[in-house]
């Protein structure tokens, strides 16, 4: 890597992993060999689902968990043996964690008066910081008295008002209502973007993750499964995994790669555009649901027959049985249950994966779920 | 800070709760209003049975003895309190920071098992003049010391019976502080000195205040301890209404003694609860 790269990284995980000793004595593996590279100025998420380890990073990064082995690096130095309270960065933590024996006002100054800023600096810091998370007026406040989202505010709050080079959120906005959240997200981009803070920021929230991000971290038990932006993450999901989690997706887990550029599943031979899987290799494929063109139905295409349909606002949701696999499909056109059709997909919008352990994992929820309905 | 009670429209409710507040309102008056009240009538008594206030008289006069005992007997107290707070806070701390500590906590509790007595008793063969610890000092060439029947030995007694009413309520209001508050402390850039200061020591608060009422309490109204390991030379006032009503057998002079310390300790009670009240849902032994 250039010089001129390792100057623009803020904050590097090297071959990180973490094992936790159960009390039975059996080891659990929480990361495995992470490897990260943020740059500065960035907004970083990292998604996954419950208990892939996301919360154990962020500690691990924040000095409250030591790695089992690997390094963290910042700006190119090792935070080994570094305390919490000598990182430079600061921490929204997941359960809120604000002081019960200060009000608001004394929780959001707790990290400027350890740095023994100016009494009227500290007032003017704090008010701003309460303006921002849109609780103006509460600073008197016991945290004992405030509701869930505010509380969440709260420590948004304290953390950022030390406009630290580094900023970690655990799941900052997850007990905020729908339009107060979109609020604060707009809020918190814009305050990253303003002060240029480094954000790495916790969710499960998939549709979060794609709004905020400049990169995506997408993470499962303990592995990295791809890191990307958001339009790659959600575009060129390198597994099926990765596919299933980000957006609604087809997974077609029984494709065999011809050629470059052709690709047969379903039954049929489809070109498409990726290259580079070699000759008649398994792969698995992916079309997101909105890529599907229905038509009437054509003997050269895919045929089949609407089975189910739910109207979502802007578009309809339909269930297509076609080629013996159950289609996703998102169109703005309404085609009755029942009614015989053609799908289309564009050559483009054929995503092709290399086989992973993921590969069934659409396919066996589809199958429990048809099981629970029956 | 004035609490809102609840409210409660008229009917069911209100009444169930009146009903179910009958029994604590018989032991109020069983065990707290009527012994009171003897102590109060029993002040105000001559011994023809007419009113006086010859008892009261004779605590504010007699050249100031009582006052001076009761002074004194304040003092020995606060003093054994402040010892049992500058040991019984850093063991409780200390106790806190151990995953292990119910064992030790066991230690502490287990002579509170013991009879109060028996336990003061024990003393007297550790301190005498050939007692446990002279012996040892002379094993190890150390002259023999002679504490016993002093004050230090009445403020010894004192700390060893009252200690663990120290360190447990303190204990367990350290042990309620939740680690990730610590954490968040650590990451807003406080070192663990200054995360003592502003976090732990702030929250524990309740813990002390109820630790040194807990001893505070006991070590001014006791009378065991100094007539045992004092013996009847470090008089504390406990020592004199003890006196009164099981020797001299003056009932009105040991009520008007009784009043006095009474109203003494409630003026105390009421200076720490002030601080106390906010708090005290975090605090507390139990
Ligand atoms: N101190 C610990 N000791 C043992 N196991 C732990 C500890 N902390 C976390 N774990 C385990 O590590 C795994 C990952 O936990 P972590 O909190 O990092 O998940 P997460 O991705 O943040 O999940 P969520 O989205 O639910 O917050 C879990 O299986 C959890 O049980
Ligand atoms: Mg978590």
């Amino acid at each position: 890597m250039s010089q001129d790269n390792q100057d623009n990284l803020l904050i590097q995980l090297q071959d990180v992993c973490k094992i936790f000793e159960e009390e039975d004595g059996t080891q659990n593996q929480v990361l495995s060999h992470i490897q990260l590279d943020v740059r500065k100025n960035t907004f970083v998420t990292l998604l996954g689902p419950s208990g892939c380890g996301k919360t154990t990073m962020l500690r691990i990064i924040g000095g409250f968990e030591t790695p089992t082995s690997g390094k963290v690096l910042f700006e190119g130095n090792d935070l080994a043996g570094t305390p919490p309270y000598k990182r430079p960065l600061n921490t929204v933590f997941q359960r809120y964690a604000l002081f019960p024996h200060l009000n608001v006002a004394e929780n959001i100054a707790f990290g400027l008066k350890i740095r023994k800023l100016p009494k009227a600096e500290i007032q003017e810091k704090v008010k701003r910081a309460l303006h921002l998370v849109n609780m103006d007026g509460y600073d008197r406040r016991r945290i004992s008295q405030l509701s869930g989202g505010q509380q969440q505010r709260v420590a948004i709050a304290r953390a950022i008002v030390n406009e630290p080079k580094l900023l970690l959120l655990d799941e900052p906005l997850g007990a905020l209502d729908l339009k107060l959240r979109q609020e604060m997200q707009l809020e918190l981009k814009r305050m990253q973007k303003r002060l240029g803070i480094t954000f790495i920021y916790v969710t499960h929230d998939q549709e979060e993750a794609l709004t905020m991000s400049d990169m995506i971290v997408v993470m499962n038990d303990g592995v990295i499964q791809q890191i990307g932006t958001p339009e790659d993450i959600y575009n060129e999901p390198v597994n099926a995994f990765v596919a299933d989690f980000i957006g609604e997706s087809n997974i077609i887990n029984t494709a065999v790669m011809n050629r470059d550029k052709l690709v047969t599943f379903l039954g049929r031979t489809w070109e498409c555009a990726d290259v580079g899987f070699g000759e008649n290799a398994p792969v698995d494929v992916i079309i997101r649901p909105e890529d599907v063109i229905l038509d009437q139905p054509r003997e050269d295409k895919l045929c089949g027959e609407v089975t189910a349909i739910i109207f979502k606002g802007v578009h309809y949701e339909m269930q297509v049985s076609a080629g013996g696999f159950n289609w996703l499909v998102h169109s703005t056109s309404m085609w009755e249950p029942g009614t015989p059709v053609s799908l289309d997909v564009i050559p483009f919008n054929i995503q092709v994966m290399a086989k992973s352990p993921y590969s069934d994992l659409q396919f066996r929820r589809r199958e429990e779920d048809e099981y629970e309905e029956v | 800070m004035k609490k809102s009670k609840p409210r409660y429209r008229a009917g069911s409710i209100a009444d169930g709760q009146k009903f179910m507040a009958i029994p604590l309102l018989l032991w109020s008056i069983m065990f707290i209003l009527l012994p009171l009240a003897v102590v109060l009538y029993n002040a105000f008594l001559d011994p023809s049975g007419g009113f006086s206030l010859d008892a009261f008289r004779k605590v504010f006069s007699s050249d100031g003895i009582y006052l001076h005992l009761l002074l004194s007997s304040l003092w020995l107290a606060v003093e054994s309190t402040l010892i049992c707070l500058l040991l019984g806070y850093p063991l409780a701390y200390i106790l806190s920071r151990h995953a292990s500590a119910s064992v030790m906590i066991l230690v502490f509790i287990l002579p509170m098992w013991m009879n109060f007595l028996l336990r003061t008793y024990s003393w007297l063969a550790i301190l005498g003049k050939n007692g446990i610890l002279n012996s040892l000092f002379s094993l190890i060439g150390l002259p023999g010391i002679n504490i016993l029947n002093t004050r230090p030995a009445v403020v010894l007694g004192m700390i060893y019976n009252f200690l663990p009413f120290m360190v447990l309520p303190i204990y367990n209001s350290l042990n309620k502080i939740d680690p990730s508050l610590i954490e968040a402390s650590g990451d807003l850039g406080a070192s663990e000195g200054k995360t003592f200061l502003k976090v732990v020591l702030p929250l524990s608060i309740p813990g002390v205040y109820s630790g040194i009422s807990m001893v505070f309490l006991p070590a001014v109204t006791t009378f065991v301890i100094p007539s045992l390991l004092g013996g009847g030379k470090v008089d504390m006032i406990g020592n004199i209404i003890e006196s009164q009503f099981l020797k001299t057998n003056n009932w009105a002079f040991g009520s008007a003694l009784s009043l006095i310390l009474m109203v003494l300790i409630f003026a105390f009670m009421k200076a720490t609860s002030k601080y106390n009240t906010e708090e005290n849902e975090r605090g507390g032994l139990i």
